[in-house]
């Protein structure tokens, strides 16, 4: 093969062009890892070559990404996950017991006692009954059953499943799902490749991106000229903007669902980081289940989890699950035939699934370091979270609503509209300008505001609050300078 | 009235697995047999899967050690491990983000992986040269087909879109074009030739699809899954032609080529004839090449490591078709690892590569082991005639029901072969598949099951498998 054709030939006469290719995947885009980040690592290949920046390292807080930012993995989980790789380590008496012995069970459960065998495709059945059970204790109480829970390839993969089963009809009968703005662009992908219709619920930024219900309502009533809008999908807490709802909001959505008939998408991953004071996660589930039976054997739900966010922050091992409520036995049926065609979920993350659900006891050996990095790692995003709000909103022209939870910052910036007008001269749309500016002059990745979405005429961008404190610390400092130029430079 | 009742039509079209079945069925005998019920057996034995492991093959020591301190990085200090273990973990887990394999990667996967993977490719195609940015690892190689299934398949399109596949061939592949609204357009392998491809059956194929639907691919496997069969270079060179000629888009899955077993078969990879072809045609077939983690003597199903390589597509169709993998974010890494591990073995001098050489020897002498006495003992049984197994994973004869059996099983609504099987594992605790679940021409019968297996279990496989078959075909004579 030339190497003209590397470098690519001209479609004329290719078979897979852009005028055939789906063109469903055409309006795909992941803003997470999209252009920005291409820049980014093309620079960091620069550095590599020696070329001189004023910067030595691309800092990407672009992406949800823990261990990335130096986050330390949890002992327990990796001591336990080895064993299940090479079992000869159950005879090294450097690994504490209860480690072996959970690894023992898991092997149990695996074909030849290997994870390297494919697993059923709904996922290993003692992990479904572990999460069963840990979901039954984090909801004081309410039961769950294991053959409702379906494992999968990170939450992403479940909550693509979800839509793939349900994304139906033609023209003005085309299923709309409603979803916030801003949003995690995994659903706006997801529902641009699968030809679904985006239908968009504005967050109140003015009330620290609360949800309002009468919002909801109209953007369903919109939605309802031209679409069938079926499905509600809720990120608590939120991504980009880590807003944590309130128990009264939750019970207000899940009422506008029955009322309005909408199956509902709760994304959870970020359940256990919750910073703020006053703030509590509330799962819908419990919630729903607390409503009592008129609301709890009707309203269709599932949930997702991740192994991804939290404290475990294990987004390599894509491990994750959904639990769904309420489903049609027939329609579970269908769902059946859909994951079969993923085969199965990587085994180590199912594994670690069990681990995350089924941690060690106040009575076991390994109890006490867990417990205690567990809650350094919770402790220092709190921190870092706080941090972040304090500083930004010390700079003129940002400014930044609490982060209650998840892992991100999505401050406003204020941009004037000379820096609008330089922005369209040079193609891009405003925030991606300011971020692509602050990437080549500070080394920094972000991801602009208009890869979420957000209302006309504002601009954002998201950053996570992952680094190291100190280094942290540097990083919003160089932003807010950043920040102050920029407004300098453009006044 | 359920939200659900309404949902894809795609979905809903999806074809029921005969599997379900018999898995529920084999669960349930499990239970009972725990639970103390009495049996001619004391276990199931599965071979119903492409897994290796399931069925007794033991995982491979080396790749083991390396994932195990990649896991837990304490274990690079340990001198428990062999020196090259560590070092190969270090050196990984300086690839990875903040040196944990818990970090995402690039979407494409870790670059340095990438990059040797190509250099696999290069090698293993005798020079062809491969490129790292035409190259995408996913979690197992059907993610990936399926991504590149996602941009050729348009589901709104009049007439549906159209792939060619084998017949027989593994459901994952047909049930994926069917749940993204497409077409399987079947070509039939010919059984008498040891399922041999034979083009004249792909233009056939191809005519019958005339307004019927919008032909746009043809899926190949090689070696074949279930067939066995391993394609001669004369053939994938007029497969190669084929797909110019007609303007088809090739896939091929080639997750077996580690699985060679015939002494005379060869595997040669699509990409090397295609590159060996020269001008035009290497230069315009576009092509997809699979790959995977799962299969060979690594058996490592569940990790979920696999790749496609992109060969002389269109690069703005390619920005594409990175935007839809990068919303997958990226392969699960240990998967990726295992790739590494499976393309970059232990080498002669390695401290681990005497029982590297060992372990992957016998699995080899094993298997080789297993093909010859599946082949004996099938063939051996009046009713079943089994192809040649020159490589993949499953042995896939042909079974001659009695018309009385085909009666019967009419009577209880099932398909002739999917009542062999349940009566095999009620009878005999066998869970094997049966041939409807893959395609067949219309009236025969046919038997899938796993030879990728431990040498003590293909022996009381046999041996459970010719006591059953033997009554049953008494019964219904």
């Amino acid at each position: 093969m030339s190497q003209q054709t590397v470098n690519g030939v001209p479609s004329r006469g290719k078979v897979l062009t852009l005028d055939n290719m789906n063109p469903n995947v055409k309006r795909v885009e992941y803003a997470v890892r999209g252009p920005i980040v291409q820049r980014a690592v093309q620079i960091e290949k620069e550095l590599k070559e020696g070329v001189k920046k004023p910067f030595s390292e691309v800092i990407k807080a672009n992406i949800g990404d823990a261990h990335a930012m130096g986050q330390k993995p949890i002992t327990f989980l990796r001591q336990v996950l080895a064993l299940c790789s090479y079992p000869e380590l159950l005879e090294d008496n450097k690994f504490p017991e209860d480690a072996k012995k959970r690894a023992k069970r898991i092997l149990q459960a695996c074909g030849g006692h290997s994870i390297g065998a494919y697993s059923a495709s709904q996922g290993i059945e003692c992990v479904r009954q572990d999460v069963a059970r840990y979901i039954e204790k984090r909801d004081g109480g309410i039961s769950s059953n294991p053959d409702n829970i379906y494992l999968s390839t990170g939450a992403s993969d479940a909550i693509v499943t979800m839509l793939k089963l349900l994304v139906c009809g033609e023209g003005r009968d085309r299923t709309g799902v409603m979803i916030s703005i801003p949003q995690y662009p995994l659903y706006s992908a997801a529902l641009a490749d699968l030809g679904a219709v985006q239908v968009s619920y504005y967050l109140d930024e003015d009330k620290c991106w609360s949800l309002d219900v009468a919002e909801l309502r109209r953007s369903l009533n919109a939605a309802r000229q031209h679409c069938n809008p079926r499905v509600l999908c809720i990120i608590n807490p939120g991504n980009p903007t880590g807003q944590v709802q309130s128990r009264q909001c939750i019970e207000d959505v899940i009422r506008f669902a029955k009322e309005e008939h909408l199956f509902l998408m709760a994304d959870e991953v970020y359940q256990d980081n919750v910073y703020a004071e006053g703030c509590k996660f509330h799962s819908f589930k419990k919630v729903l289940f607390e409503m009592g039976p008129e609301y709890s054997s009707t309203v269709e739900m599932a949930s997702f989890h991740s192994t991804s966010k939290c404290y475990m922050g294990e987004c390599g091992f894509r491990g994750g699950y959904m639990e769904i409520i309420n489903m049609d036995p027939e329609v579970k049926a269908q769902l059946t035939k859909l994951v079969s065609v993923r085969l199965c979920p990587p085994v180590p993350g199912q594994a670690l699934l069990d681990l995350v659900v089924n941690p060690p006891q106040p009575d076991e050996p390994s109890y006490t370091t867990f417990m205690k990095e567990r809650t350094v790692v919770l402790a220092d995003l709190a921190e870092k979270a706080r941090l972040t709000e304090q500083i930004f909103n010390k700079v003129p022209g940002i400014t930044c609503n609490p982060v209650q939870g998840a892992m991100y910052t999505f401050p406003r910036i204020t941009l004037s509209q000379k820096a609008i007008d330089k922005a369209k001269e040079e193609g891009q749309v405003p925030d991606m300008f300011y971020c692509m500016k602050l990437l080549e002059e500070e080394g920094i990745c972000l991801v602009p505001g208009s890869g979420f979405g957000q209302r006309e005429g504002t601009f954002h961008f998201r950053m996570t609050i992952l680094p190291p404190t100190e280094k942290l610390k540097v990083v919003l400092h160089k932003i807010s300078e950043f920040h102050l130029r920029f407004t300098q430079e453009f006044s | 009235m359920s939200v659900l009742q309404e949902i894809s039509p795609n979905v809903k079209n999806m074809k029921q697995l005969e599997y379900v079945v018999l898995a529920r069925r084999a669960s349930q005998i499990m239970e009972e047999l725990r639970k103390g019920a009495r049996k001619p057996y004391s276990e199931v034995i599965d071979v119903s899967w492409g897994d290796p492991h399931r069925a007794g093959v033991k995982p491979l020591s080396f790749v083991r050690q390396v994932l195990a301190a990649c896991l837990y990085p304490e274990l690079v200090n340990s001198n428990k491990l062999p020196v090259d273990v560590r070092q190969r973990a270090q050196r990984l887990l300086g690839q990875c983000a903040g040196g944990s394999i818990g970090s995402y990667t690039a979407t494409a996967g870790i670059a340095e992986i990438v990059h040797r993977v190509s250099e696999f490719i290069t090698r293993r195609d005798g020079g062809a040269p491969s490129h790292p940015e035409n190259i995408f690892i996913s979690a197992g190689s059907q993610w990936a087909l399926q991504n590149i299934l996602k941009v050729l398949v348009n589901s709104k399109s009049s007439p549906k879109t159209g792939v060619l596949t084998p017949v027989p061939c593994h459901c994952t592949t047909t049930l994926s074009i069917m749940g993204l609204g497409a077409v399987v357009i079947p070509y039939y392998l010919s059984e008498e030739q040891g399922w041999e491809l034979q083009v004249e059956e792909l233009d056939r194929a191809l005519e019958s699809a005339k307004g019927v639907c919008n032909p746009v691919a043809l899926y190949v496997i090689n070696p074949g899954n279930p067939s066995g069969h391993i394609q001669r270079r004369k053939s994938i060179q007029e497969v190669i032609r084929f797909v110019s000629e007609k303007k088809l888009f090739l896939l091929a899955d080639e997750v077996y080529q580690g699985c060679v077993y015939g002494e005379k078969s060869e595997f040669i990879s699509y990409k090397r004839v295609l590159a060996e072809m020269g001008p035009p045609l290497s230069d315009t077939v576009e092509l997809a090449s699979f790959h995977s983690a799962s299969k060979g003597f690594m058996g490592e199903c569940g990790m979920r490591g696999g790749y496609v390589e992109l060969i002389n597509l269109d690069p703005d169709v390619m920005k594409y078709i990175y935007k839809l993998f990068s919303k997958d974010s990226c392969a699960p890494v240990l998967g990726q690892i295992a790739l590494d591990l499976m393309i970059n073995p232990p080498q002669p001098g390695d401290p681990s590569y005497p029982l590297y050489n060992v372990e992957t020897q016998n699995i080899r002498t094993m298997l080789v082991h297993n093909v010859k006495r599946a082949f004996e003992v099938v063939n051996s049984l009046p009713g079943f005639c089994c192809q040649p197994v020159e490589g993949g994973a499953f042995a896939f004869p042909r079974l001659h029901l009695p018309p009385k059996a085909i009666q019967k099983a009419k009577e209880v609504g099932l398909q002739p072969d999917t009542f062999y099987c349940i009566r095999l594992l009620e009878e005999a605790g066998v869970l094997i598949s049966p041939g409807c679940e893959y395609g067949q021409k219309e009236g025969t019968h046919h038997i899938r099951f796993c030879i990728m297996t431990s040498e003590v279990m293909m022996e009381e496989l046999l041996r459970r498998l010719t006591c059953f078959h033997t009554q049953f075909m008494k019964d219904f004579s």
